[in-house]
């Protein structure tokens, strides 16, 4: 595996039990790979209930995986426990969508911040001066350290969330839906953060979020997830500008552009119907029931990923034949 | 001037003056305030705001959030609660009689006979606007039956059936039994829509009524939305803080800042002339995916409290352009081409 390699996931599976039933379950990532370079941004989209937060917790053990592997750096961590678990979380850290929700209503910022500092045992002084110069990082002063979440609006309290994961100098994070409790112009704010902050300690960021213009801007590589699955993955330029699979042409075409021109001057492609459940995903390509260019293999037949040009995979018959 | 809306009025007091809208204008809203009384202080949530909307047209309020785009339009129909108040301010409308009445001064029978048949809501949550122990085809129903006494559950179960058949619900005959919980969220709002033409408004107003889902469906419900609209002729009011949404369907949009409404123009002005510094950084602030973006333009500092609102221009603390004057003075809105305007002073020496 070369180097560069910073995560690298094979056939990575979670499947949730149903309540009251033995058979049924979930598919809620059902059979994932894919790699995330070194100092890269890798963006994950798709539709409510596709399997993206399910995939980012994954990638960070916060659940165990039914199957599957996951490396960092050139390591299987998916059998990581106790102290060797404790390290990789020093390395790998996550933002939750909601700050409200994410951070503890009865800490303090100072305390909320300190909390992973004293869990790995990072030395750094004076805890005061420490934290008075970490919160320049992120925009905030020395004011805000003893207020508590609520006395803060929404952009600040994720700022301080987004801190509270680089805190221990982590290599990768996962952000999850970072902005989308936040208004456009905060949203705005979060994101020149990230940036600045990836640039600053050559982060690596997995960002997942339904909103589609927001991942694009953010990050180099893009994957499209389909009831659990990775149906196309890809330089984002590339992709945003010739999608291959069926489902992503349908998705992107439905980003609403913030130009009337473009908007309205574009071909309209409006999908039918709505994804089928995750509990019993149609057989075949899952997108078929829905695709207009479905074929009798497609209803049979499962894709994989395959490379079509250089760095760009996407899992459909359409393409497999050439 | 100030409405006591305590006091009931009765039809006779509302034609004593001559009211009168604009050439295919069916609502003119007019330097509308309305405050809300908390322990906190009086939160000033719209101030002075005027809009008008024509037959057939969309237009969309924009703005973030607390900016008073929602409160502004349940104001239209009066459906403020305590500890809000409407405070001054006139909304004409047009009724389907022809005749022009003032909203804000009408009868509370009169009005009701308005809300849910001539104008019609579509909120942000399809969830909590049905009731989980009806089916959609009572709620269809309900609506009917609240405006046409003699209305007949026989056919207006009919009636139901066609709306969802309109709505692009697959096998509407099936559907139009079923209870809320038993549909996705694209297909409650599709029946919350379906419910809200079941008596052919005049006008509708959607709030955010695409926020919570999904892209591909939110292009389906606006698709299915100018498709209707195309058929009713109805004036449409959307609120949303989306622009990407406001591009694609709006004819003229109204950006709100504060409680005001700081620039007003066709979706061209605002989005390829846009005037107000505030609506230049909005646009800016927003990523294109069709486009390379070096920068996003993030607005410094924070929306003002409304409780206390910034003296002059509302948006002068965090304006990179502010002058001397707009810290003192409001500025009015000035017109820059027609049907394009902005409250802001740095136009006034055009």
């Amino acid at each position: 595996m070369s180097m560069d390699i910073l995560l690298e996931v094979k056939a990575l599976k979670k499947y949730f039990r149903v309540r009251g039933s033995l058979t049924k379950k979930v598919r809620a990532v059902d059979g994932v790979d894919f790699s995330v370079k070194r100092g890269e941004t890798l963006g994950v989209v798709g539709e409510s209930g596709c399997g993206k937060t399910t995939l980012g917790k994954l990638v960070l053990k916060l659940i165990e995986p039914t199957s599957g592997k996951i490396f960092f750096e050139g390591r299987d961590v998916t059998k990581a426990r106790g102290k060797w678990l404790k390290e990789y979380w020093r390395n790998a850290q996550m933002v939750f969508q909601d700050p409200h929700t994410s951070l503890d209503p009865k800490m303090t910022i100072a305390s909320i911040l300190l909390e992973p500092v004293r869990f790995h045992k990072i030395s750094v002084g004076d805890e005061e001066e420490f934290l008075v110069r970490q919160m320049e990082l992120v925009g905030l002063g020395k004011e805000h350290l003893y207020r508590y979440p609520h006395e803060l609006s929404g952009g600040q309290k994720q700022r301080v969330a987004i801190l509270r994961a680089i805190i221990t100098r982590p290599k990768f994070i996962v952000l999850d839906e970072p902005t989308s409790s936040l208004d456009v112009s905060v949203q705005a704010q979060i994101l020149e953060l990230l940036k600045e902050l990836q640039r600053k300690f050559s982060l690596t960021y997995m960002f997942i979020s339904h909103d589609i213009s927001v991942v694009k801007y953010m990050s180099s590589k893009m994957a499209v997830m389909y009831l659990g699955k990775i149906v196309e993955i890809g330089p984002s330029d590339q992709l945003f500008e010739k999608p291959l699979h069926p489902y992503t042409k349908f998705l992107l075409a439905s980003v609403p552009i913030p130009d009337p021109k473009t908007s309205r001057s574009r071909e309209r492609m409006i999908i039918r119907g709505e994804p089928p459940s995750p509990i019993n995903p149609p057989p075949g390509c899952r997108f078929h029931p829905r695709c207009p260019f479905a074929t009798e293999q497609c209803r049979r037949q499962e894709p994989t990923l395959i490379e079509v040009e250089p760095e760009r995979f996407v899992a459909c018959w359409l393409f497999a034949k050439k | 001037m100030s409405i006591d809306l305590r006091r009931r009025r009765s039809v006779g007091d509302i034609v004593e003056k001559r009211l009168d809208l604009g050439e295919g204008e069916i609502l003119r809203v007019k330097d509308l305030v309305v405050k809300f009384y908390t322990y906190a202080g009086v939160v000033h949530a719209v101030s002075s705001v005027s809009f008008y909307v024509k037959e057939g047209e969309t237009i969309s309020l924009v703005g973030e959030t607390g900016c008073g785009k929602s409160v502004t339009t349940r104001a239209i129909t009066r459906l403020i609660e305590s500890p809000g108040r409407i405070e001054g301010g006139s909304v004409l409308f047009r009724r389907r009689s022809g005749q022009v009445v003032d909203l804000l001064k009408l009868d509370p029978e009169t009005l009701r006979q308005i809300r849910g048949n001539e104008i019609a809501y579509i909120f942000q949550d399809p969830t909590s606007s049905l009731d989980p122990l009806y089916t959609i085809g009572y709620h269809i129903h309900e609506t009917i039956k609240a405006h046409s006494k003699n209305a007949v559950k026989k056919e207006t179960l009919k009636k139901a059936i066609d709306l969802l058949r309109q709505v692009l619900i697959p096998s509407p005959e099936v559907r139009v039994k079923n209870y809320p919980h038993e549909m996705s969220g694209g297909m409650r709002q599709r029946s919350v829509i379906a419910i809200s033409l079941s008596n052919t408004p005049r006008l509708l107003i959607a709030d955010e009524p695409t926020t919570n889902l999904d892209v591909t469906i939110q292009a389906q419900i606006l698709d299915l939305m100018r498709k209707l609209q195309e058929r009713y002729r109805m004036g449409v009011i959307l609120i949303t803080h989306n622009l990407g949404v406001v591009a694609d369907v709006a004819d003229r949009v109204y950006v709100m800042y504060a409680g005001k409404i700081v620039e007003e123009g066709s979706v061209e002005q605002i989005f390829y002339n846009p005037q107000h510094p505030y609506t230049k950084l909005l646009l800016r602030a927003v990523p294109d995916p069709t486009k390379r973006i070096e920068k996003l333009e993030s607005i410094p500092g924070i929306v003002p409290s409304l409780i206390n609102p910034p003296p002059g221009c509302r948006f002068q603390p965090r304006c990179p352009f502010a002058i001397d004057k707009c810290s003192r003075v409001e500025p009015p809105m000035i017109e820059v081409e027609d049907g394009h305007g902005a409250a802001c002073w740095l136009l006034e020496k055009k």
